[in-house]
């Protein structure tokens, strides 16, 4: 039988987790002499206080899910795509090219064409790298790696060279124009009698990004795709045999990822920015690893592991404003230690709760 | 249990090794229970026993790699604690693994001297390994270069250097676990030799096995396991191979299995001149040919490593070959180019492959999962274009699970807490019930308990009765010859020759696997 | 005569550039040798930096500076360990955390401390590695061409600078000449080998990685009390990957490692000072792309059209025996 029931593997070992990472970033703040739970209780207001903070969060969900989902089909591969960051940079470059190409008339038209290009990109970006590790063995991490510094290179060269926007010094582009705007959460509740907050970059986007979790949940546990990407990530060799193409599987893997990644940008740039600006991913593609850790490489553990991470993110910069001796890169040195122990170190925990349980069986029967 | 054998001028000498008691556990399974054994000084003991009966698991513990739940060592007498591998080393015992454990980049003295340096320098340390290992090179046979890298020494000359390592390390206790599984028969001769040689130079050995021929062949005195425990340990002298093999299964063994006289019908598989060449551009398969007929079990016999994986590896489409194959008159692509398992499966060849853990099952994956393993794209699994049919599946897999008497019947159980013959069950069931007109089986009853034995054999020989061709690979001997119509022996990706299995015997065949033809030796 | 200079200028600023690259990517040949692949090379240099440049303020000394910088090293080296070796966790989700950790916990820190966003106050005087003159410096610099080689290109570096060029050597002779580099060798390729031997494979990995963590201390001190005067935010600016990119271009190889450290160090120089270069009038190659260059040609190298890198056969996996 199994060591340890499901839920003890899906919920209390990651619970453990998290509290071992909040503990450890505790220390942090008690380190700096600073109250870690005044701390806490700032975060937790910046992030879900107000429907500003609501909105601050949502939206940063939103990049997390789509790069925690990129992360997690690869994983599902057994590929450790660690390149999200260039693939969602890149992304964004597809995303700019088809909005900036023709005068959208409305939205709704936009933003197929939108997707596409964001997606098309991104998975573009993580073809050479999948095909490499496909075709000639090259190490999908080193090469993924490498990938993010040259897309960082080639838009530093596109947004001063033939996407910059003459009329500014900075490195961008010119806006995509009204017909390209996407609704903001404050739009589209409006018309219910909802008051949300008209600052929070909250937009469609969201639901882009669950309808996106549940087509990869679709996908990995439902289709002859996912069936066979799931296959040959847990024994490359039985996928030989049974006829399972790798070459094939691993750059498709790749491409959704890279897809998933590219995605992002749909929120980012269309979303928030709605021009393209250099560095506009903000480390989201990290992130994604985090977000699939936690989440178990499951579309619903990845959409709850996203709003932590935005509650994260969104209650650090409220941090800032309540505890100025506690600086925004609190929120990364949370993440580091949620990647840590929840990754990592996730023996320390996992093996002393299965002895646990097996104890418990044992005592059981 | 122990039995004193006399030996002459050590029978008043201590043991060399004794254990008392000696348990452990992994996790919920009991690997060793209570193991007592006492083993004379310049004596060869074997120790038999089916895969899974915990001889190496004793074995790394007496070598330090595991730490015993509970018992004693003694090493000459001496209570002797073995927490770690040099302390082992430190006692005089040296093991030769059943997969080497030698750096390949590195050469042969690299590989001897490393953790017996003489100090932070190598040169005087390489030196001195050098006009050592000359003479124990002559002492024993051992001839190595000492300069050659591990990778481009064959199977048998790196074993050599396994036992070099041991003995630059002063071993007096030689423990070596299931030795001749990767050696060719000639190979396995010198290395007897070489074990005389050692013993009467009165070196210990301990030899694991779980082939009779060769406790019959070389050792004093024969400890068996079964499950975890040492049932018996008697002298070679004094014993047979029929009750060796009563003792390590516990019961009878059916030696023959009750079969009718096959029917072969028309020819279903057609193999020529089939070539293997491997990505270290070594030539696997060179050159054979043979055919399968409906209704006919045809045996492949052969020691492991001889082409027999390769031969199935081609056949289940996952390896690239020259040569020609035909199922039922039609041609099959060998080329990888428009061939995979999947077309394989599409022309009505079904395969259990020889690894049902590494290759004919995703441990991980429900049993349900595994039942459409290779089968994933049959549209009686799909539900539309899309989705697969889960539930189907499932109901599927429950009926396969009755009948195959898959224990337990539950389809949402992962492969991997299945036990080793139910797990085999899973994929024969699998296999068979897709109705193939060929059916590659390899290993079919490797690590399998005694009782899914006989009923994976007579699902076997159902499916010949129903007039399908059947090519079985077995390393085992035993099953080869009661299982087949015909029997085919390989030995150096070449075939030997073919045998009515009514009219040879395990002699003759030992011989043309040792690569010795009626027309004198080969290769 | 002017060309000349202006390649001597290049040059040293080559050299300038690569020590960080070099030290950095010994560190890593260390562990990747050892079987634990480290994607943490920049974090470990970033809290390093940091450290250093916080000791060196603080003591007025750039050498304490720098057993600063080891220490912080060290102990994030040993969490990658902890993590690795010890819990037989993922090397590569534990690099990423360490990057992540040294990227935020320098800036918090930081910013507690001294309130100006991250940054460490200015160093001067002797807590800054200043130039050395090699002997007869002076003298020989009015020699037409090695007069300049020697007195510019050669002397006038740091002491770090010369002790990073002294390690290759020394690297090459421990891995290929002594006994600890054997077994180093060993455990990266077959820990198994290394188990059965009787020596234990936790505790050559971990002494790996004290050397690993020591060496990654030095390079961050470099940057901070030498080619800076005190720690930056994110002033490590990639060079661990690059690092990494550089130990793959030389295929675990000491020598080949600083070759592949000086070419990476001439393409930055060459971005630095030339950033658009016009070739022959008719292209301008971006100062992108002279960025990028270190990555593109690790790319190409990793695809194996020139030359396969065959990395350590154990790297990655935690070493668990089998039963």
């Amino acid at each position: 039988m199994d060591k340890m029931p499901k839920w003890a593997d899906l919920f209390l070992i990651p619970a453990i987790n998290l509290v071992l990472a909040f503990m450890a970033a505790g220390l942090v703040v008690l380190a700096i002499g600073q109250n870690p739970l005044d701390a806490i209780y700032y975060m937790i207001k910046g992030a879900v206080g107000s429907t500003s903070g609501i909105g601050y969060t949502l939206y940063y969900a939103t990049n997390y899910m789509f790069t925690g989902l990129a992360v997690a089909v690869a994983f599902h591969a057994r590929l450790f795509n660690i390149g999200g960051e260039g693939q969602a940079a890149i992304g964004g470059v597809g995303a700019a090219v088809v909005l900036l190409a023709v005068d959208w008339p409305h939205w709704t038209i936009a933003l197929p064409f939108a997707i596409l290009g964001a997606s098309a990109f991104g998975a573009a970006w993580a073809f050479i790298p999948a095909y490499l590790q496909a075709k000639r063995g090259s190490h999908i991490v080193i090469t993924t790696i490498m990938f993010n510094f040259i897309a960082a290179a080639l838009i530093g060269f596109l947004l001063n060279g033939i996407l910059k926007n003459p009329a500014t010094q900075n490195a961008e582009t010119r806006n995509f124009g009204a017909g390209a705007h996407l609704p903001t959460a404050h739009e589209m509740l409006a018309p219910f009698g909802i008051e949300f907050s008209k600052s929070a970059p909250l937009n469609f986007s969201f639901l882009l990004a669950l309808l996106c979790a549940f087509l990869v949940w679709v996908l990995i546990w439902r289709t002859r795709l996912g069936y066979q990407i799931r296959a040959f990530g847990h024994n490359e060799g039985a996928a030989k045999y049974a006829g399972i193409p790798a070459v094939k599987i691993t750059i498709i893997a790749m491409l959704i990822s890279g897809g998933l990644a590219g995605m992002l940008s749909i929120n980012v740039v269309m979303g928030e920015q709605e021009r393209l600006i250099k560095e506009f991913v903000e480390g989201a593609g990290f992130v994604g690893i985090a977000v699939a850790l936690m989440g178990r490489s499951h579309p619903f553990g990845i959409v709850l592991a996203s709003i932590l991470f935005g509650m994260l993110t969104q209650g650090g910069f409220e941090l800032l404003f309540e505890m100025p001796a506690i600086s925004r890169e609190m929120v990364l040195v949370i993440q580091a230690l949620i990647i840590l122990f929840t990754g990592a170190l996730d023996h320390m925990v996992r093996d002393p709760v299965e002895r646990i349980f097996f104890r418990m069986q044992k005592r059981a029967a | 249990m122990t039995t004193q054998t006399q030996t002459g001028r050590q029978a008043t000498a201590a043991p060399a090794i004794e254990l008392r008691g000696i348990s452990k556990a992994f996790g919920p399974v009991q690997a060793n229970k209570d193991i007592s054994i006492s083993v004379k000084k310049g004596t060869i003991h074997g120790i038999i026993g089916e895969n899974g009966a915990g001889k190496s698991t004793l074995m790394s513990i007496l070598y330090g790699f595991y730490k015993a739940d509970a018992g004693e060592i003694f090493i000459n007498g001496q209570k002797t604690e073995i927490p770690d591998s040099q302390a082992a080393i430190a006692a005089g015992i040296g093991m030769v693994f059943q997969h080497f454990k030698l750096v390949e980049n590195f050469t042969v003295l690299e590989n001897v001297i490393l953790g017996v340096e003489d100090g932070p320098m190598l040169k005087t340390s390489l030196a001195k390994a050098r006009s050592t290992l000359t003479s124990l090179a002559d002492e024993y046979e051992l001839n190595v270069d000492p300069d050659a890298l591990i990778e481009d020494l064959s199977v048998g000359h790196q074993q050599r250097v396994e036992i070099l390592k041991a003995l630059y390390r002063q071993a007096e206790i030689l423990i070596l676990d299931e030795p001749t599984g990767v050696l060719t028969p000639a190979e396995a001769d010198h290395l007897f030799r070489i074990l005389e040689g050692l013993k009467n130079e009165g070196k210990t050995i301990i030899l694991i096995t779980h082939k009779l021929r060769e406790i019959m062949e070389i050792t004093d005195t024969v400890s068996v396991m079964r499950r975890g425990e040492m049932t018996s340990t008697v002298k070679t002298s004094e014993t047979s191979p029929e009750d060796l093999a009563e003792r390590m299964v516990g019961r009878k063994v059916l030696l023959r299995v009750e079969k009718t006289p096959a029917k072969p019908g028309k020819t279903v598989l057609e193999v020529k001149n089939l070539r293997v060449v491997d990505e270290d551009k070594v030539e696997r398969l060179r050159g054979i040919s043979f055919d399968v007929r409906a209704g006919e079990i045809v045996g492949i016999a052969g020691v492991s490593g001889n082409g027999q994986s390769e031969l199935l590896e081609v056949l289940g489409g996952y390896q690239i070959a020259t040569g020609n194959v035909a199922v039922n008159g039609a041609q099959i692509d060998l080329t990888g180019q428009h061939s995979d398992g999947q077309s394989r499966r599409a022309r009505g060849i079904a395969h259990v492959p020889e690894d049902r853990q590494s290759e004919g099952l995703i441990m991980d994956f429900m049993a349900w999962e595994n039942m459409v393993f290779g089968y994933h794209h049959d549209p009686k699994y799909q539900k539309n274009r899309w989705l697969m049919d889960n539930a189907a599946i499932r109901a599927d897999t429950e009926e396969k699970m009755q009948r195959f008497d898959v224990r337990p019947p539950n389809p949402r159980l992962q492969a991997k807490n299945f036990s080793g013959g139910n797990q085999q069950k899973l994929v024969l069931a699998r296999e068979i019930e897709r109705d193939p007109d060929l059916l590659l089986v390899g290993q079919p009853t490797r690590g399998v308990d005694i009782g899914a034995i006989e009923f994976i054999h007579q699902q076997i020989l159902e499916l010949r009765d129903q007039g399908k061709a059947i090519l079985l690979v077995s390393v085992e001997l035993e099953e080869i010859l009661s299982m087949s119509d015909r029997i085919i022996v390989m030995f150096d990706g070449r075939i030997m020759g073919e045998r009515d299995p009514a009219k040879t015997n395990e002699r003759e065949l030992g011989l043309l696997m040792a690569g010795v033809s009626d027309k004198g030796a080969a290769a | 005569m002017d060309s000349f200079l202006q390649l001597i200028l290049t040059l040293d600023m080559s050299i300038r550039l690569s020590v960080v690259l070099l030290l950095a990517c010994l560190a890593g040949l260390y562990s990747e040798r050892s079987g634990i692949v480290d994607i943490g090379l920049e974090g470990k240099m970033l809290i390093a930096a940091f450290f250093a440049a916080v000791a060196a303020f603080h003591s007025g000394s750039a050498w304490v500076g720098v057993l600063a910088g080891c220490a912080a090293s060290l102990v994030f080296s040993m969490i990658h360990g902890v993590a690795s070796i010890t819990y037989r966790g993922n090397q590569l989700i534990s690099g990423v955390a360490i990057n992540f950790l040294a990227s935020g916990l320098t800036v918090v820190i930081g910013n507690a401390w001294y309130q100006k966003g991250g940054q460490t106050p200015t160093l001067s005087g002797a807590a800054r590695f200043t130039p050395i003159d090699l002997p007869f410096a002076r003298v020989v610099r009015d020699v037409p061409v090695l007069g300049p080689i020697y007195s510019d290109l050669i002397s006038g570096h740091n002491a770090l600078v010369y002790i990073a060029f002294l390690i290759v050597p020394l690297t090459w002779w421990v891995l290929f000449r002594t006994r600890f580099g054997l077994r180093l060798r060993a455990v990266g390729e077959n820990p198994a080998s290394v188990d059965t031997a009787g020596i234990s494979v936790v505790r050559m990995r971990y002494r790996a990685l004290i050397i690993t963590g020591i060496l990654c201390g030095i390079a961050g001190a470099y940057l901070s009390t030498a080619q800076a005067a005190g720690f930056g935010r994110e002033m490590t600016a990639g060079r661990g990957y690059i690092a990494l990119a550089a130990l793959i271009f030389a295929k675990w190889r000491p020598w080949y490692a600083m070759g592949a450290c000086l070419l990476f160090g001439l393409l930055e120089a060459i971005s630095n000072l030339f950033p658009n270069i016009n070739v022959f009038g008719l292209v301008t190659i971006p100062v992108q792309f002279t960025q990028a260059l270190p990555y593109i040609l690790t790319v190409v190298i990793l695809a194996g059209f020139v030359g396969k890198a065959i990395p350590p056969r154990a790297g990655g996996e935690p070493y668990v025996k089998e039963r």
